[in-house]
């Protein structure tokens, strides 16, 4: 898989704010710099962990912090922005209300485990890049959440019936053949 | 008894020990950086997602040592005020900027 570009990592967070009805921050610097994060994080352990938090490298530890992390939703709607303040609401991207501090809603005990988690057994991305079937062009994947199947590129940002992130769909080994 | 590397910030204002722990990662963490260095104040820093294992772990054990959250940043003055993100009101007024 070739690294995400700062430009997909935008785009991506623009349609998942459109859909859940938020904005980017508006600050282009500040926006510049989180998108740019998440970026290195997405390049370092295979998914966008939070640009503000300690990832572990190990997807189980981080699955709650994989950006749009479990805490956003809260966030936004009790402070006005999620904790890395990359998600605001409408008001604040209006100007209304300045951008607030938003404190830290994640558990410790989950917080702890990015300090001392064995490291990842096998790195997920470049396990993926070893199988040997459709390379390039729309494969089937499915969400292992909900069963969902869909046939494109690459797998939907969120599972558009049950809402899993994009680390829950597999691909489904299978040929395709197309005639005419 | 430290053995990982805190990156130094020479700067004027150096009458009182900043330690900033922070993220590579984290653009609250670059701006607390810059703050301290555009007001001349002399601090050092460590980006914890950089380090290994057994580090992390002194680390988050120095942190939470001294009554601070696994947040970042963190910052810590004199080893007793703790500010926790990117508060430039509570840094100036412990640092007296
Ligand atoms: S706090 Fe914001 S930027 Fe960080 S993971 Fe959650 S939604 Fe993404």
């Amino acid at each position: 898989m070739t690294p995400i570009t700062i430009e997909q990592v935008r785009k991506r967070a623009e349609a998942d704010a459109q859909t859940y009805g938020y904005h980017l921050v508006p600050d282009p610097d500040l926006l510049q710099g989180l998108l740019e994060g998440l970026k290195i994080n997405e390049d370092r352990y295979g998914y966008p962990s939070c640009p503000c938090r300690l990832a572990s490298g190990n997807f189980d530890y981080d699955r709650d912090i994989i950006c749009p992390c479990d805490y956003r939703d809260p966030d936004v709607a009790e402070f006005g922005a999620c904790y890395c303040r990359l998600y605001v609401s409408k008001d604040v991207y209006e100007g209304k209300v300045p951008l607030p501090t938003v404190p830290e809603r994640r558990p410790l005990e989950k917080q702890s485990k990015a300090f001392a988690a064995p490291p990842p057994a096998e790195a997920k991305p470049a396990a993926e890049e070893k199988e040997e079937f459709v390379k390039v062009g729309p494969k089937l994947w499915y969400c292992k959440q909900c069963g969902y199947v869909v046939f494109r590129d690459d797998p939907p940002y969120v599972c558009p019936i049950c809402k899993a992130k994009r680390e829950m769909f597999a691909q489904i080994k299978a040929r395709i053949d197309f005639l005419g | 008894m430290r053995t990982m590397q805190f990156s130094k910030v020479k700067g004027d204002k150096n009458q009182h020990k900043v330690v900033v722990y922070a993220l590579s990662t984290c653009v609250w963490c670059k701006m607390t950086k810059q703050y301290l260095k555009d007001n001349g104040v002399e601090y050092e820093y460590i980006d914890v997602d950089l380090l290994n294992e057994e580090d992390k772990q002194k680390i988050r054990q120095e942190i939470q040592s001294k009554g601070g959250s696994l947040s970042y940043p963190t910052t810590i003055i004199d080893d007793k005020v703790v500010v926790t993100g990117f508060r430039k009101d509570l840094l100036k007024e412990a640092l007296g900027i």
